[in-house]
C-alpha cells in the first residue's frame, strides 16, 4: 500500500515532487486567505465558493481530455451559449411558448455534444488544426445564439430547472452535485476507459499509437465530442444559475477553464496530467478569486492577477530546456 | 510462408525499392542487410503495413494481402519492432503492450487495468524477463523498452491462428553486447512459434542469428545467400561493392590542400562529450573523422557549426581565436553547416529555392535597406544552373524537391554567404546512387575553390573516400589519425580497429 501522499502524486501523473506542487499551492493559497481574513472558511463562504466552482469544473473536465491529448479546444464559450440558448428557448421561458422541461436539458447537452462532434470532424476530415477548427466553432456558436436570442436576455421560467442552481441538497446547491458527478463521469473515462486511455497515449506519441492499430481519428472525433457533452452540461448549469440567457453568458470561461486546466498541472504539450489535476486547478482559480474578492481588491487587478498564474502555472510545469522551438 | 514479389515504392524524388523479392519460411530468422538508405527500413515498413507499395504483391500461405495499416497487418499476425523505439513514453508498460487491444479487457465500457496488468506478466514471464508492467515506460533502460516491444509484438499470438511473423528492425543498435546475447536468445527460443526477419547493418551479427541473409543496394535486393556459406567480409563486399571505389568518390580530382590553415583547434573539449582534440584544416582540405555513435565526433562538429560551445582549449578560425555560443556568430566567420536532417535542420520547406538561399545573408540581395526579389530571383536561377539544380525554377518551394537537390540548395545557400569553412554532417544521408555522385562531385569542386571541409559520414568508405585526412574518435579522444591522399588511402579495418 502506498502512503496517501504517494497515492495522489501518481493519480497527478507522475511520480515526482513536482506533480504535488499544484495541490500545496492550493492548501497554501487558503491558509494564507483565511490568515488575512477568516471570513474565508466560514461555512456559507466555503459554499459560494462550491456554487462558483461548478460551471468551470464541469468545462475544465472536457477541456482536459482535449489538452492531455495534445490539441486544443477554443470553443468553450461558443458551445456553452449554444447550449445555454437551448435549454432557454426550449424549456418555459419568457419569449415563445415552449414548455419541454428536462427535454431541454437533453436536447442542450446534445447540442453542445454535436458541437464538439462537428469540431472533431472538422479537425480530422478536413485536417485542420483544433485552434483553428476550434477558434470558428467559437464564433460559430456565439452567432447562432445571439441571434436564436434575438440580442436580448430571456429569462428561464422552467421551475424544476431553475432548482438546479436554487435547491440544495445536504447543504450545497444542485448545481455543484451535478458538477461534482461530470467529475466523477470524467475520471472514469481518463482512468478507466479505452477512450481515456487512448487519449492519453495520443498525448504522448500520436505516431507510435496509430502504429499500434488505435484508429487516432476517431479518438480525435470522440475526444472533442465528449468535450462538448461536459460544455453542455456547464451551459445548462450556467442557465440556471443565472436564471436567463443571453448574449455574454460566456465570457471570460475560456480564460477560467484554461487556467484552470493548466495551473493543474496538465502539460500543454500533452500526455501529462488529467482530471483529477484539473480538480485542483479549478479550485485554486476559485479560491485565489473569492479570496480577492474577500481581500477587496479591484477586479482590474484580479484580472491581472489571473494571469500573471497561468504564465507562472506554465513557467513551473513546463521542462522548458528541452523545448527547441517556443512558437 | 510470406512472399513479397517485385515491390516498387517511391517517395517524391527518390526510387526507394525497385523490384524486391524476398520470401520467408516457417520457423526461419532471415537476414536483412545493407547500407544506410538501401530500402531495409522502408520495406520492414510497408511488410508491417506502414507504407503501401506502388507496385508488386505481398502473399502469406498463398493468399495475397493488402496492408492499409498496422491492425491489418496485425491480423494477419505480422508484428514489428521498430529501428526508433516506438513504444509511448508516458504510458505503463502494460498500457503499452496492449496499446490498442483493449477490447480483451474491456466489460460494460470499463477497461479491467488489474487483467490487464496480470496478461502483460504473463507475456513478460514468455520471454523470460523480469519488468514491473506498471512502471511507466520513460524510467526503463533502452535494452528493457526493447524487450518491451518484443512481448508486445508476440501478444499477437494470442489473437491470430496461424504463425507470427515477427520483424526486426535494427532492435541492436541501442543495446550493448550483453543485452544483445540476451536479445538473441529470446529470438533463437521463439523460432518453433515464430518467423522473423532481423535489420540490421551489423553483418556478425545477422550472420550469429540468421538461417538465410539478404543483401540490399541502392532499393534492390542483391544477394541470397544460407548463413552457413558466407562469411562477413564476402557480406560486405557485395553490401558496398562498387566496381570502381575511387572512380565513384572522385579521387582523381583529389588536389593538395593550400597552406592557409582556416580551422585550428588545439586541446579542444567539452566536458562530457570530448577532450583533448586537436586538428587542423587547411583551405581546399577535407578532414573526415570516423568513429561510432557516441564518440564524440557529432560533438566536435557541432563545435565548430557554432551549437556547442566549448569549455576546454582553444579554437581559431582563420588565426583568431573563437569560442561560438551560437551559430550565428559562426555563420558570420564563414562557416556553413550541413546538417544530417535537411528536412528539420536544413532548409525552411516551405520557402521557395530563391528564398532559401538568400536566408543566411539577406545583405547579399538587399538594395536600399529593402529586399529586391528580382535580384534575389537571379541570384537563385545562376545557382540553379551552376549546380544544375533540377527544379522548375527559382520560386520552386523547396519540399518539393529530391534529396539531393535540397543538398545543393543547403550547398548554394553557403556559398553566397560567403562560407570558407563547411561542416558537412552525413552529408548524403537519405540520398540514392546517382544524388550522391552529384554531392561528391560538387564537394570536390567546394575543394577546388578552396573551402575548408570538416565531414562526417554514415561509411567509412565516404569518409575515407573523399578526405586528404581522416581521424578517428573513440570515447571523446582521438585515437588515431590517418593521411588519406590519393593513392594512400586507409584501409576501413585500420579504422575500424582504432574505433572500437
Amino acid at each position: 500500500m502506498t502512503f496517501l501522499p504517494g497515492r495522489i502524486a501518481i493519480m497527478l501523473g507522475g511520480r515526482r515532487w513536482r506533480s504535488l506542487a499544484p495541490l500545496a499551492v492550493l492548501v497554501v493559497l487558503c491558509v494564507l486567505i483565511t490568515i488575512a481574513n477568516p471570513n474565508f472558511i466560514e461555512l456559507r463562504n466555503l459554499v459560494r465558493l462550491a456554487n462558483s466552482a461548478a460551471v468551470p469544473l464541469t468545462l475544465a473536465m472536457g477541456l482536459t481530455f482535449i489538452i492531455v491529448m495534445g490539441s486544443i479546444d477554443l470553443s468553450v464559450e461558443g458551445t456553452l451559449s449554444v447550449a445555454a440558448m437551448v435549454v432557454v428557448l426550449l424549456a418555459a421561458n419568457d419569449s415563445n411558448g415552449n414548455d419541454y422541461g428536462w427535454w431541454a436539458v437533453l436536447a442542450a447537452i446534445a447540442a453542445g455534444t454535436v458541437m464538439g462532434l462537428i469540431s472533431g470532424l472538422v479537425q480530422t476530415m478536413l485536417r485542420i488544426p483544433s485552434f483553428m477548427a476550434t477558434l470558428g466553432m467559437w464564433f460559430i456558436g456565439l452567432g447562432l445564439s445571439v441571434y436564436m436570442l434575438g440580442g436580448s436576455a430571456i429569462r428561464l421560467n422552467d421551475a424544476s430547472i431553475r432548482n438546479l442552481a436554487l435547491h440544495r441538497f445536504l447543504g450545497l446547491p444542485l448545481a455543484v452535485w451535478v458538477a461534482l458527478g461530470a467529475f466523477a463521469l470524467a475520471a472514469v473515462i481518463q482512468y478507466h476507459t479505452r477512450l481515456g486511455r487512448h487519449i492519453l497515449a495520443i498525448g504522448g506519441d500520436e505516431d507510435v499509437t496509430k502504429l499500434s492499430g488505435v484508429n487516432v481519428v476517431r479518438v480525435r472525433i470522440a475526444a472533442f465530442a465528449l468535450a462538448g457533452f461536459f460544455f453542455g452540461i456547464a451551459g445548462v448549469l450556467a442557465a440556471a444559475q443565472l436564471g436567463q440567457s443571453h448574449a455574454v453568458i460566456g465570457d471570460g470561461r475560456l480564460f477560467a477553464a484554461v487556467t484552470a486546466v493548466v495551473v493543474g498541472g496538465t502539460a500543454l504539450t500533452g500526455g501529462e496530467g488529467g482530471v483529477v489535476n484539473t480538480l485542483i486547478g479549478v479550485l485554486i482559480v476559485t479560491v485565489l478569486a473569492n479570496g480577492m474578492i474577500l481581500l477587496g481588491i479591484s477586479p482590474y487587478i484580479q484580472q491581472t492577477v489571473q494571469g500573471l498564474m497561468i504564465i507562472a502555472a506554465v513557467a513551473l510545469s513546463l521542462d522548458r530546456v528541452r523545448l527547441k522551438i517556443v512558437k | 510462408m510470406l512472399q513479397a514479389t517485385g515491390i516498387i515504392k517511391n517517395f517524391p524524388g527518390v526510387q526507394a525499392l525497385r523490384d524486391v523479392s524476398i520470401e520467408v519460411r516457417p520457423n526461419e530468422v532471415v537476414g536483412l542487410i545493407g547500407e544506410n538508405g538501401a530500402g531495409k527500413s522502408t520495406l520492414m515498413r510497408l511488410l508491417a503495413g506502414g507504407y503501401r507499395p506502388d507496385g508488386g504483391t505481398i502473399t502469406l500461405d498463398g493468399e495475397q494481402l493488402k496492408l492499409r495499416n498496422a491492425r491489418d497487418a496485425a491480423r494477419n499476425g505480422i508484428g514489428m519492432v521498430f529501428q526508433e523505439q516506438s513504444l509511448v513514453l508516458n504510458l505503463t508498460v502494460a498500457e503499452n503492450i496492449y496499446l490498442g487491444e483493449e477490447d480483451r479487457f474491456t466489460r460494460f465500457g470499463l477497461v479491467n487495468w488489474r487483467a490487464m496488468n496480470a496478461a502483460a506478466r504473463r507475456q513478460l514471464a514468455k520471454i523470460g524477463v523480469d519488468i514491473d508492467v506498471t512502471a511507466r515506460t520513460s524510467e526503463l533502460t533502452f535494452a528493457a523498452r526493447q524487450m518491451v516491444e518484443l512481448a508486445k509484438a508476440l501478444t499477437l499470438e494470442e489473437m491470430v491462428e496461424r504463425p507470427l511473423l515477427i520483424l526486426l528492425d535494427e532492435p541492436t543498435s541501442v543495446l550493448n553486447a550483453a543485452d544483445i546475447e540476451v536479445l538473441f536468445a529470446r529470438v533463437r527460443s521463439l523460432k518453433s512459434r515464430a518467423s522473423f526477419v532481423f535489420v540490421s547493418h551489423r553483418l556478425d551479427e545477422v550472420l550469429a542469428i540468421s538461417d538465410r541473409v539478404y543483401t540490399m543496394k541502392d532499393g534492390a535486393v542483391v544477394a541470397e545467400h544460407r548463413a552457413a556459406e558466407v562469411t562477413a567480409p564476402e557480406l560486405h563486399e557485395i553490401m558496398v561493392g562498387r566496381g570502381l571505389q575511387a572512380e565513384y568518390y572522385r579521387e582523381a580530382r583529389q588536389q593538395p590542400p593550400g597552406d592557409k590553415i582556416m580551422v585550428e583547434a588545439r586541446g579542444l573539449g567539452a566536458s562530457g562529450f570530448y577532450h583533448g582534440v586537436d586538428l587542423s584544416i587547411r583551405a581546399g582540405e577535407i578532414v573526415g573523422i570516423a568513429g561510432v555513435v557516441g564518440s564524440g565526433r557529432e560533438e566536435v562538429t557541432r563545435t565548430v557549426g557554432g551549437f556547442l560551445p566549448h569549455d576546454a582549449g582553444e579554437m581559431k578560425i582563420a588565426g583568431e581565436t573563437v569560442r561560438f555560443s551560437s551559430p550565428e556568430p559562426a555563420v558570420r566567420k564563414g562557416i556553413g553547416y550541413v546538417p544530417r536532417e535537411r528536412r528539420l535542420e536544413g532548409l525552411v520547406m516551405f520557402l521557395s529555392i530563391a528564398e532559401n538561399i538568400s536566408l543566411a545573408d539577406l545583405s547579399s540581395v538587399m538594395r536600399n535597406g529593402a529586399i529586391d526579389y528580382g535580384k534575389e530571383r537571379r541570384l537563385a536561377a545562376d545557382w540553379i544552373k551552376r549546380l544544375s539544380i533540377k527544379a522548375p525554377g527559382p520560386d520552386a518551394a523547396c519540399r518539393k524537391l529530391s534529396g539531393g537537390n535540397q543538398q545543393k540548395v543547403v550547398l548554394a545557400r553557403w556559398m553566397t554567404a560567403g562560407s570558407r569553412i563547411l561542416v558537412l554532417d552525413h552529408p548524403t544521408r537519405g540520398l540514392d546512387v546517382g544524388a550522391k555522385e552529384e554531392v561528391y562531385e560538387l564537394v570536390r569542386d567546394l575543394s577546388d575553390q578552396g573551402v575548408a571541409i570538416l565531414l562526417i559520414s554514415d561509411t567509412l568508405e565516404e569518409t575515407i573516400g573523399l578526405s586528404h585526412q581522416v581521424l578517428v574518435m573513440r570515447d571523446g579522444e582521438i585515437t588515431a589519425r590517418f593521411d588519406a591522399s590519393p593513392g594512400n588511402k586507409p584501409d576501413q579495418v585500420e579504422l575500424l580497429r582504432a574505433m572500437v
